[in-house]
């Protein structure tokens, strides 16, 4: 037999859900008996038959990727429930099965998939994507790239008209229809501490997750997900603010920039000014502008091309 | 003999994997250990903490870097930006040589992020060595292929597992990582001699050892890496040793991870065997 369609036959029994025991299906992948699937390719032991040693890996992939992406998504955890989180990692894996040689990137489609297959978080289907692209944000700031801070070198000679000032790849910008943020560092912070105690503990940390999930009210928010020091931080920011940041992003002139971010703005035109510049010293402080993409190496801060 | 060509005729001593929780300990500390070594893909990132913290052990300390997802053996082509993100550490790390498994783990990309057994056949040593071969000419460093531990055999093999890695590592001209608990976890699940396999190894090609401790089930032996070394793999250590001679050894602990000293201690223990080993004498 050939050594890729041998491996494609494996990896489809690997690679197939659990029953809900935890055990190997009975029904192989594409019909059939799941014995005799086995028995084709694995040879079975005094100890073991050909469907139990399959079993093993078949076992231990699901363990291994539920596990990762119980640890990348404890908040959309907690918002589902911990029986509907699983059920819904199994299709979502089911469907997206891992394409990077990380398992970093394990959760890389969870929000475009939660959004086409919106059955699995019916009833507080806003609160979970706004989770899970808050959780998404908090991996990507966690290690994403940093490019070098722009310095007042950068600047001179800088045409003020055309200016165009870069923010941090690592920088996540985020518009939310619930306090996420809350919410998870409720549940980071829960689980994060030293569990030494008894079932009675465990049950009031679960209680005391479900209340926090229920009594979250929708309100809008603005979020940079950002980091300092090699920490994650999340920094509620203003409309104003997110509109500027994501206009620079995009290659807009600071001026361009400044111009959207007012647009709709509650903000007195009186004050506008002192915001901005607020704005711009906070964000410089925490080291968020760069060069502007395409200009990472070079000298100084571009113009923008008419 | 201070090493040979396929761990770049270093001669590093005994090393522990760097693990997350002991940077605290590690960094503050600044305890004596001859080298670490990472597992590359956690490393294979854009930024962050975990590139700060490699960047100051680098500055201190030696480190070989240790792959899980290359899949030699996987029936299709490496996955290039997998390749561009290695080579980017390979320059940052300089390790002297790096390894994986020899396994296989993803089909037409999907990947299982599982270390899956081969079939020893001839159409499977002759295309995991090619990959071996273009892996290493594109990162120039030296490679060595990690023996796994395993609870399933094919039918369609066509040869012992021992025999298999020969038969890989001689068309690749790469090196090899003997894990002997791998040995020991799989001569249980399948019934065969480990002394035979550590006898049947090419001792001039060994560039590194590793030893770590498992799980007994009832039927089958898993391998955790949550143990300390049980004596019948320190007695197949103490053989490779006496093939291999002085070998860069690594205590692998990845669950249930205890304090540093406690990691650290039970690899030191690898030198009662590696006193007095100083040549390679292939026995």
């Amino acid at each position: 037999m050939k050594l890729r369609a041998l491996q494609w036959a494996v990896a489809r029994a690997v690679m197939q859900p659990l029953t809900r025991s935890e055990r190997m299906q009975r029904k192989a992948p594409g019909g059939g008996r799941m014995s005799a699937y086995a028995s084709r390719y694995i040879k079975p032991n005094d100890g073991l038959t050909s469907f139990e040693r399959l079993e093993i890996y078949n076992r231990q992939y699901w363990f291994r990727v539920l596990g990762s992406l119980a640890e990348d998504f404890p908040g959309l955890r907690a918002v589902l429930g911990g029986r509907r989180f699983e059920a819904t990692c199994k299709a979502y894996l089911t469907e997206c099965p891992s394409r990077s040689f990380t398992l970093r990137n394990l959760g890389a489609q969870m929000e475009t998939w939660l959004r086409q297959n919106p059955r699995w978080t019916s009833g507080r289907r806003v609160l979970a994507l706004d989770m899970v692209r808050l959780e998404w944000a908090d991996i990507e700031a966690f290690d994403g790239q940093a490019n070098a801070p722009l310095r007042v070198d950068d600047l001179r000679d800088a045409d003020a008209a055309k200016l165009q000032l870069g923010i941090q790849p690592y920088v996540q910008l985020l518009e939310l229809h619930y306090p996420v943020d809350d919410l998870l560092l409720e549940v980071k912070h829960t689980s994060d501490t030293p569990d030494r105690a008894s079932n009675a503990v465990h049950e009031r940390r679960k209680h005391s997750k479900a209340r926090a999930v229920a009594k979250l009210e929708p309100a809008q928010i603005f979020l940079a997900v950002h980091r300092l020091d090699f920490s994650v931080y999340f920094r509620r920011i203003e409309p104003e603010e997110f509109v500027l940041l994501n206009a620079l992003r995009s290659g807009k002139t600071v001026e361009r920039a400044i111009e959207l971010a007012f647009r709709r703005s509650s903000i007195p035109a009186a004050g506008r000014a002192a915001f901005v510049q607020h704005s711009f010293q906070t964000w410089a402080a925490l080291g968020w502008f760069c060069l502007p993409e395409g200009n990472a190496g070079g000298k100084k801060v571009r113009g923008e091309r008419a | 003999m201070p090493g040979n060509r396929f761990n770049g005729f270093t001669n590093y001593g005994i090393g522990i994997g760097l693990r997350a929780l002991h940077y605290d300990h590690i960094l503050s500390r600044k305890p004596v250990v001859d080298w670490f070594e990472i597992i590359s893909e956690n490393f294979m990132i854009d930024g962050g903490r975990p590139l700060h913290i490699l960047d100051q052990i680098l500055e201190q300390y030696k480190v070989v870097q240790h792959g899980v997802s290359m899949y030699f053996g996987s029936a299709e082509k490496p996955n290039c930006e997998h390749l561009r993100r290695l080579k980017q550490l390979v320059k940052r790390t300089n390790t002297p040589w790096l390894s994986d498994h020899l396994c296989w783990g993803s089909v037409d990309g999907r990947y299982t992020h599982d270390l899956l057994p081969m079939p020893y056949t001839f159409e499977a040593a002759k295309l995991t060595a090619q990959k071996i071969r273009d892996v290493r000419d594109f990162l120039e460093v030296p490679i060595a292929v990690e023996n796994v531990s395993s609870y399933a055999e094919y039918h369609a093999s066509e040869m012992s597992e021992w025999e298999f890695l020969n038969e890989v590592v001689e068309r690749a001209d790469c090196g090899i990582l003997l894990d002997v608990n791998n040995i020991y976890v799989s001569s249980r699940n399948h019934n065969f001699d480990p002394l035979t396999y550590i006898n049947s190894v090419p001792a001039d090609r060994v560039a590194q050892i590793h030893i770590a401790g498992h799980s007994k089930f009832q039927k089958y032996i898993l391998d955790t890496h949550d143990h300390p070394v049980i004596d019948p793999v320190w007695k197949l250590y103490d053989r490779a040793i006496q093939r291999a001679g002085h070998t860069a050894t690594l205590l692998e602990w990845d669950d249930s991870i205890p304090s540093f000293q406690e990691v650290h201690r039970e690899a030191l223990k690898a030198n009662r065997f590696l006193a007095g080993k100083s040549l390679a004498v292939a026995v």
